[in-house]
């Protein structure tokens, strides 16, 4: 195998993991807050779409990435007025949410089918894009690339070091504790619900006008589902998270280069294509199996409704 | 939608309906059924089934009156369209994909005054025929302007399913490239998905990074001919043309026309002459087509590629003409003798010349 197509392989995976750990990192702040969102695979459709749209026509892909946050801001306080305000079993409501924006999507998107959009160019990153085989890789990429990883940094650090962060936490943890020192935990709880769905509307415009210029019904194939579980079997830790996500997109990546290779393999297709699957939750299952460190880190109020006394 | 009360109804509602005389239920317009298995879009499988609704509906006008739905998977959901259409009084159902087989043949059982057609399958039955058409042609000779006209000698294949109608055209392909340029390898990759569009994409990227310069696809998206015009390499479309999502890379595409078989079959149908077969037309009955070349394609390779139309048109030529070797070394079809369709229908093997193996079942 030759530095070019190392290269290649490396930088179709950064790609191919940055929607989830967009979207996952997100969820991922949403539910560390005790509110389990299922919706993000209807929020990334929302995102999407929305984000399509108006890069289309105001052929900016800026706009388009903030029109899809907005979008997905606006569908998750849908999700956050039934689940938070009016105490809707949360499981359902997400559920609800992810059958109707994919719904919507498609209807939105109707006008939007089969059109297709400039590539966005990458962008170089001077002088260490020139180290062999990983420069090319990691800094010539999308400008979404990088935003994601300053995402990453961002969310670390305002988890685990800031005082806002160890509010979050102790929302997500125990709400009445949080209330009765004079926290306001519907309203922490409306800004990481909001949150996630910024980050899935940004996910799914990274995929609609990024990743793959164009519309279709259907175009966001699971990457919501996927990115949820990433932050559950990640036992909620965004560098776990991160992993997860570009071992999925290297394990996917890998099984198309093997095959497209006409390496002469002995294996049904359908699992090559199961492969990013198995890999992902084998190998986050096996590095995150100490249940103290899963109780340690999972919300314990997670998907609990919490109503304030008055 | 459909509970079971309401499925008795329509059920007596049908029984009824087919002892009433003729002349009362001749005023109405026959409805006519069509299952899609993806959205219509722009382009693309179901597209090309849709214009030829659009056809009949223009011929045959208040004869009849068509409804159809689309994006209906190859599952449980299909029996329940396709049984909701019989039930509902449809007088004829199309179920346009492979996959739609055996629950067009369960519920055509249950419906015997209703007459079914499906895409693709080869199962049939007294009111439950098959159409199908000879994709292979088109690609035969997709094949012919790839192997004239790349410099890498590899040609990338985006594919779904390996199903007999997808090797037929991976293989078929594979023969007309190594026709005019031995040194041609073919590459697969398989989505295992009809309709995906990402994948679709990633699996284009892939083969292009590793040195295909000649790309097409046997899914139902543009975007393996979208990622070709991006990496300007090239690209055939396939069921309809795609030129217009890749106006450099498209060089021709493989198109399907089903309008005058849907009138004539529905025109049978209402006539009452309507009898079971297995329909399989190609360039000789137009129901596949070559969409206009690009310019980019060198002028002795299209009096080439005109030549061989003609002789598909004329049926004085078969892309299946002995000898074929598969991949093993085995001959299959001696030298000059040439496949017959029980044969064709069959396909279970990759010809020489494709790089990579056949998943195994």
């Amino acid at each position: 195998m030759d530095g070019n197509l190392i290269t290649a392989m490396l930088f179709a995976t950064v790609v191919a993991g940055t929607p989830l750990i967009i979207t996952a990192l997100g969820l991922l702040v949403n539910e560390k807050a005790g509110v389990l969102n299922l919706g993000s695979e209807g929020m990334m459709a929302i995102g999407a779409v929305v984000a399509f749209a108006v890069t289309h026509h105001s052929g900016s892909p800026w706009l388009g990435a903030g029109a899809g946050m907005l979008a997905g801001v606006a569908v998750s306080l849908l999700f956050g007025f039934l689940a938070l305000t009016l105490q809707a079993n949360q499981v359902a409501s997400g559920l609800a949410l992810a059958i109707f924006g994919v719904g919507l999507s498609a209807f939105i998107g109707k006008p939007y089918e089969s059109i297709a959009l400039k590539a966005v160019p990458p962008v170089r990153v001077p002088f260490i894009s020139d180290i062999p085989v990983i420069g090319e890789a990691l800094y010539n990429q999308q400008a979404m690339v990088y935003l994601s990883w300053a995402l990453f940094w961002g969310v670390l650090w305002f988890m685990y070091r800031s005082r806002a962060g160890l509010v979050l936490r102790s929302v997500g943890e125990s709400p009445a504790s949080a209330h009765s020192i004079g926290f306001s935990v519907i309203g922490i709880r409306y800004l990481a619900v909001m949150f996630g769905g910024a980050m899935a509307g940004l996910g799914g415009a990274f995929v609609s006008v990024f990743y793959t210029p164009m519309w279709v019904e259907g175009l966001v194939a699971g990457r919501g589902w996927i990115a949820l579980a990433l932050v559950v079997f990640a036992t909620w830790r965004p560098l776990r998270v991160m992993v997860g996500a570009y071992l999925f997109g290297g394990v996917m990546i890998l099984q198309l280069f093997v095959q497209g290779s006409g390496l002469q393999i002995d294996f049904p297709a359908q699992f090559l294509s199961s492969l990013p699957y198995w890999a992902t939750i084998i190998v986050l299952v096996v590095i995150s199996r100490k249940l103290s460190s899963i109780r340690l880190n999972s919300p314990a109020s997670l998907g609990k409704p919490y109503r304030p006394d008055a | 939608m459909l509970d079971r009360r309401n499925f008795v109804l329509s059920a007596g509602a049908l029984v009824l309906a087919s002892t009433l005389p003729l002349a009362a239920v001749a005023q109405d317009a026959a409805k006519i059924g069509f299952v899609y298995v993806s959205p219509i879009g722009d382009a693309g499988w179901t597209f090309q089934h849709d214009e030829a609704r659009k056809e009949l509906e223009a011929s045959l006008g208040t004869k009849i009156e068509t409804r159809y739905v689309e994006n209906v998977t190859e599952g449980a959901d299909a029996e329940r369209v396709i049984r909701e259409f019989a039930a509902s009084g449809s007088k004829i159902v199309f179920a346009t994909s492979f996959g739609y087989m055996n629950y067009v043949e369960r519920v055509a059982k249950q419906f015997p005054n209703v007459t079914f057609m499906h895409a693709t399958g080869y199962k049939s039955g007294k009111n439950f025929g098959n159409y199908n058409a000879r994709f292979y042609e088109g690609r035969y000779l997709n094949g012919v302007i790839a192997g004239k006209m790349s410099k890498s000698n590899i040609i990338g294949y985006v594919a779904a399913f390996p199903i007999p109608e997808v090797l037929q055209g991976i293989n078929a392909l594979t023969l007309g490239a190594r026709s005019v340029n031995p040194n041609i390898e073919v590459r697969v990759i398989w989505t295992n998905s009809w309709y995906d569009p990402g994948k679709e994409r990633e699996a284009a990227m892939t083969l292009i990074s590793q040195g295909a310069d000649m790309l097409t696809q046997h899914t139902d998206s543009t975007a393996v001919v979208q990622a070709a015009e991006e990496r300007g390499v090239h690209a055939f479309g396939y069921h309809s043309d795609m030129s217009k999502y890749g106006p450099k890379a498209h060089l021709t595409a493989t198109t399907h026309h089903w309008g005058d078989f849907y009138i004539k079959t529905v025109s049978e149908v209402l006539a009452g002459t309507w009898k079971p077969e297995n329909v399989w037309g190609g360039f000789k009955e137009d129901m596949i087509r070559l969409a206009p070349l690009n310019p980019a394609v060198p002028g002795d390779v299209k009096t080439m590629v005109e030549e061989l139309s003609a002789k598909l048109k004329a049926g004085t030529f078969h892309p299946f003409t002995g000898p074929v070797v598969d991949q093993a070394g085995t001959e299959r079809l001696a030298a000059g003798a040439v496949i017959d369709d029980a044969t064709l229908g069959k396909m279970d093997y990759f010809v020489q010349g494709v790089a990579s193996r056949l998943p195994s079942k």
